[in-house]
Formats: structure tokens, sequence, C-alpha cells
């Protein structure tokens, strides 16, 4: 993945420009890829899912996975959207069989990702939500990679 | 020994009624049941886990289901003692398949399984959603077609059922579901998890109309939408930090009031314009006693009766399950057989 070259910093005003710059990215991101996506809470984190989702030709509503914790679409590449929020600590993942997905040939999307850095792959492309305010989000895409 | 057969045919034409013994343990709590022909509920055995989970402020699977299946031997054992039933005395077995967490489904159903396995009794899978529909059944006599309010943590859907098998789902919410919203404003003004019965309680102490805050119709369709109520929520939170109780009162109670407003009008429109004679809430939301009060309401007049279950039978229990499973079977005798084994746990299933 060649995500280095993502790295940026992106400003936007309502809900919508998050979305088209989700869709937008949506062609940067291939199979196999992870991107993980904090901040609080209406940040914008499952908007600009919803963003990328349309963007690789989901047809299906995207929806909070906060309840179910993943949820599974498909697109031109297979999507899952993991939703973090409800696991706290360092929690046996296996269960979930998060390997399958993270290792696996479509594109993970976390929420609330902060939480399991120690079972995180060694690079993902890093996304940070800041709220300025009620209709700006500051949007920080880092190339993440831990040394080992 | 002609006159035992006769004794235990006699038996069993006497035994014209059916227990069900169901096992349900899609997300938090572990429970079992026995109901009897559909509507009797023998026990209802619930071993809350919420002590565990309070600190976490919310639901950590991997604990679930650990928990679920040190739990669950333990409440099955219960609900058949409190029913004052053998396993022996069980017809059916019943358990739910999904929609829910993968980790705790599967204790519930392995559980089921292996019972059904070594006493050869039958077992059928059951759509959690439908559970939760079905808990009307338990306590109201009610026949379909009707228009249901599906509201839970993890579901918001308005649903048309014909009949017993027949489910259509107009409308869903298109981001975050309305327990779940009123479970990340109970976090994020520190009140603790669940969020739900909290803020019930704490917005009878507030004013509704305190803050005005956005109603999410989305006219002209039959979805929901419920991250903007939440963001406004972080949003006023924001520039006015609670400042007493009195205030929390008041924007808990304001949320609320948003919520309701919007679940009951739109749901009363779309019976009204689809002639729907009935409407029936389903899921932990419908436990709300403001939801309620506005429904009934707000329904005088428009010539639709409305149905809701008890509070204890609105968030996740066994005996909802156990009820949708006699409704599948109706007074079909089921025979057991190895193939009822092969379900698999779907934690997306849909209705
Ligand atoms: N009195 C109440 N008022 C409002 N919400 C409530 C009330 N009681 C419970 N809830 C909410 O109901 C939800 C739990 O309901 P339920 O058990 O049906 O959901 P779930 O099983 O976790 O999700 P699902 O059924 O969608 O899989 C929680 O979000 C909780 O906050
Ligand atoms: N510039 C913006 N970008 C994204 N969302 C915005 C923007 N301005 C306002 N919003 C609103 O903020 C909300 C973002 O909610 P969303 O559910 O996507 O947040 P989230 O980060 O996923 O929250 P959670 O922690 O609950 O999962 C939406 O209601 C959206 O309309
Ligand atoms: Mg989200
Ligand atoms: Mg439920």
């Amino acid at each position: 993945m060649s995500i280095s070259k993502l790295n940026k910093i992106v400003i936007t005003k309502s809900a919508a420009e998050t979305q088209r710059f989700g869709r937008k990215l949506a062609r940067q991101l291939k199979p196999g890829d992870l991107v993980c996506l904090s901040g609080g809470l209406g940040a914008g984190k499952t908007c600009l899912v919803q963003g990328i989702a349309r963007g690789l030709q989901v047809k299906d509503y995207v929806n909070s996975p906060t309840f179910k914790i993943i949820n599974e679409y498909a697109g031109k590449i297979p999507v899952y959207h993991f939703d973090l929020y409800r696991l706290e600590g360092l929690t046996d993942l296996r269960e979930l069989g998060y390997e399958e997905y993270f290792y696996g040939q479509g594109l993970s999307l976390v929420e609330w990702a902060e939480k399991i850095i120690p079972f995180l792959p060694k690079q993902y492309l890093r996304i940070e939500l800041r709220r300025v305010d009620e209709h700006t989000r500051k949007i920080i895409l880092t190339d993440w990679r831990r040394k080992k | 020994m002609q006159n035992l057969h006769l004794i235990t045919s006699l038996l069993q034409t006497n035994k014209d009624f059916m227990n069900i013994l169901a096992i349900e343990t899609s997300c938090d709590e572990a429970s079992a049941s026995v109901v009897q022909n559909g509507r009797k509920i023998l026990s209802n055995v619930i071993s809350s886990q919420i002590h565990i989970h309070a600190k976490y402020g919310g639901v950590v699977p991997e604990l679930a289901s650990r928990h679920h299946l040190e739990n669950i031997n333990f409440v099955v054992a219960e609900a058949l003692a409190k029913a004052r039933l053998r396993i022996n005395d069980i017809d059916t077995l019943a358990v739910t398949q999904g929609p829910g967490l993968v980790g705790s489904l599967l204790a519930g159903i392995m559980a089921a399984k292996t019972l059904s396995l070594i006493y050869r009794l039958p077992l059928l899978p059951i759509n959690h959603i439908e559970g939760h529909i079905y808990a009307n059944f338990l306590e109201h006599r009610i026949k379909p077609p009707f228009l249901a309010l599906v509201i839970s943590g993890g579901h918001t859907e308005l649903v048309i059922q014909r009949d017993h098998t027949h489910y259509k789902i107009l409308g869903r919410t298109r981001d975050d579901a309305v327990g779940e919203a009123y479970d990340k404003v109970a976090k994020l003004l520190d009140l603790g998890y669940p969020g739900g019965p909290v803020i019930d309680k704490l917005a009878k102490k507030g004013d509704p109309q305190y803050i005005k805050f956005p109603r999410p119709y989305l006219t002209g369709s039959y979805d929901f939408s419920f991250s903007g109520l939440k963001t406004s929520v972080v949003n006023y939170v924001s520039k006015h930090p609670a400042s007493s109780v009195q205030h929390l009162a008041d924007v808990v109670a304001s949320f609320q009031q948003a919520v309701i407003e919007v679940l009951v009008n739109k749901t009363i429109q779309t019976a009204l314009k689809l002639k729907m004679k009935k409407i029936v809430l389903a899921g932990g939301v419908a436990a709300n006693s403001a939801l309620r009060g506005l429904f009934t309401d707000k329904i005088r007049k428009t010539g639709i009766t409305l149905y809701y279950p008890s509070p204890v039978l609105c968030t996740d229990n066994a005996a909802m399950i156990g009820c949708a499973a006699y409704y599948r079977l109706k007074n079909k005798k089921l025979e057991y057989n190895q193939k009822m084994l092969t379900f698999k746990a779907a934690p997306n299933l849909q209705l």
C-alpha cells in the first residue's frame, strides 16, 4: 500500500463534504488496507466511512456498527466496518475473528481502533477527526508504521 | 402391561399443552425461559451482567461470552426449577440464532444444541428481532397484520408483519439506533450504562422544552436518523457544560423529547397512511415511559390500537424467544432429528 502520499490535513464544512472526501479517498484504498478512525462522539467517523463505502460502490446503508461491532458490505471490494466503542482494554479479540478481516482480502475501516493498538498490523492509515465547531471538522491523515 | 400402555397414552392425550424451553444470549444477558402454549411464562430467568459491564461503559464481547458459557447451564437449570419442571417435560427447545454478537450467540447455541442432542429434543433457531416483536404476544391477544416499531440497542425499524411468517421492513435507521443514541448521550454526560433507563428516570425531573433539539423526520421516507441528534447534544454540552442536576435533567429531557416525538409521529403517520389498525412496540426502548405516554396520547381518536410489552419483556429475555417459537410451530409437533443441529450463529440475520 502506498498510503504515505495520503498524509495530509483536510478541513470540511459539512457532513456532505466529509462524505465527498471519503468517496475520493476510496479510490486510493486497496484490498488488505486498514484504516483506523479516531475522534470523539459525533466527530464524523461513521460519516466518513459512509463516503468511503459509497466510493467503493457499496449499495447498502452504512449505519453505525456500535452495537454489532462489525458490519460487512459487498462493494467493488469487501468492506469491513468495525466500531470498537463498546470494547475496553486489551480484550482478546480473537472471538471476533478480527485477524481474518485485518489480514484478509477486504478493506477494514475501524472506529475507536485506539482501543486495540497492540493488536493492530504494523502499517495502517490513521485518520483523526477533530470537531472544530458544529459544522467544521479537521481531518488528519497519517501513514502509520510501527517500528518493531 | 396393557394397563401401563393405557395410562401412558392417557397421559399423552391429557398433555395438550406445549412446553418450550428457550435460550437467549444475543448480547448482554444470558436468559432461559419455559413458556407454555406460547403465552404462559412458567419462568424467565435473566442473568443480568450489567454489574460487570457497567464499569466498562459498554459490553465487552469476550467477557460477555465467557460469562455466558459459565452462566448458561446455571440459568437453564434455574429456569426449569422455577417452572417446576424437569427436562423430560419439555417438548421443544428454541434458541436465538441472530442478530447479535457472534461470541455471545455461540454460547447459547452451543448450550441448546447440547441439550437437544442429549435429550433428543427438537430445536428451533429464532430471530432475535422476531422475538422482540413476539414479546407482545405473551401478554396480549393480537393478530397480524400490524405495524411494528422495533427500537432497541442495535435496531430502529418500522416493520409490517402480515402473518406469523411474513415481515416487510419499511424503514430503518441510516446511522445510529435509538437505544444506541440513548447510551451514547448517557455516556457523554457520565450517567452510566445502559443509558436508556437512567435517562428515562432523570428526564422525569427535567423540562422537555428546555432546548429545542432537531427533530430528524426524514420526510418522505420511512427511515430514521439519530446521529445528528446525538451530535446536537455533543454541540450543546460543549457550549453549556452541565452545571447542576436540574440542568442535566433538562438536557436529557429535551433530548428524549426530540427522540420520542419523531418515533411517535412517524409511526402513527405511517400506520394511518397504510391503513394499519394496530401498532406494536418492541425492543428495549419500548420500555421508555415518556414514549409510552406520548404514544398513548397521540393514538387517541385515530382508531388505532397500541400494544407494548411490560418493561422486563421489552429488553432481552428468553420468554420472547419461546413465544416466537411457539407461533412458528403452532400446533405442529416437531420431531427431533440431527439436521436440526446444523444451523449456525448468524450475527447479521435480517427479519
Ligand atoms: N426505559 C428505557 N428508555 C429508553 N431506552 C431504554 C430503556 N430501557 C432500555 N433501553 C435501551 O434499550 C437498549 C437495550 O435494548 P435491547 O435489549 O432490546 O437491545 P439489544 O438486544 O442490545 O439490541 P438488539 O435487540 O438490537 O440486538 C439499550 O440501548 C437501552 O439503553
Ligand atoms: N464537517 C462535518 N463532517 C462530518 N460530520 C459532520 C460535519 N459537520 C457536522 N457533522 C455531523 O456530525 C455527525 C457525525 O456523526 P457520526 O455518527 O458520523 O460520528 P462518529 O464519529 O461516528 O460518532 P460515534 O463516536 O458515535 O461513532 C453527523 O450528525 C453529521 O451530520
Ligand atoms: Mg460512529
Ligand atoms: Mg435485543
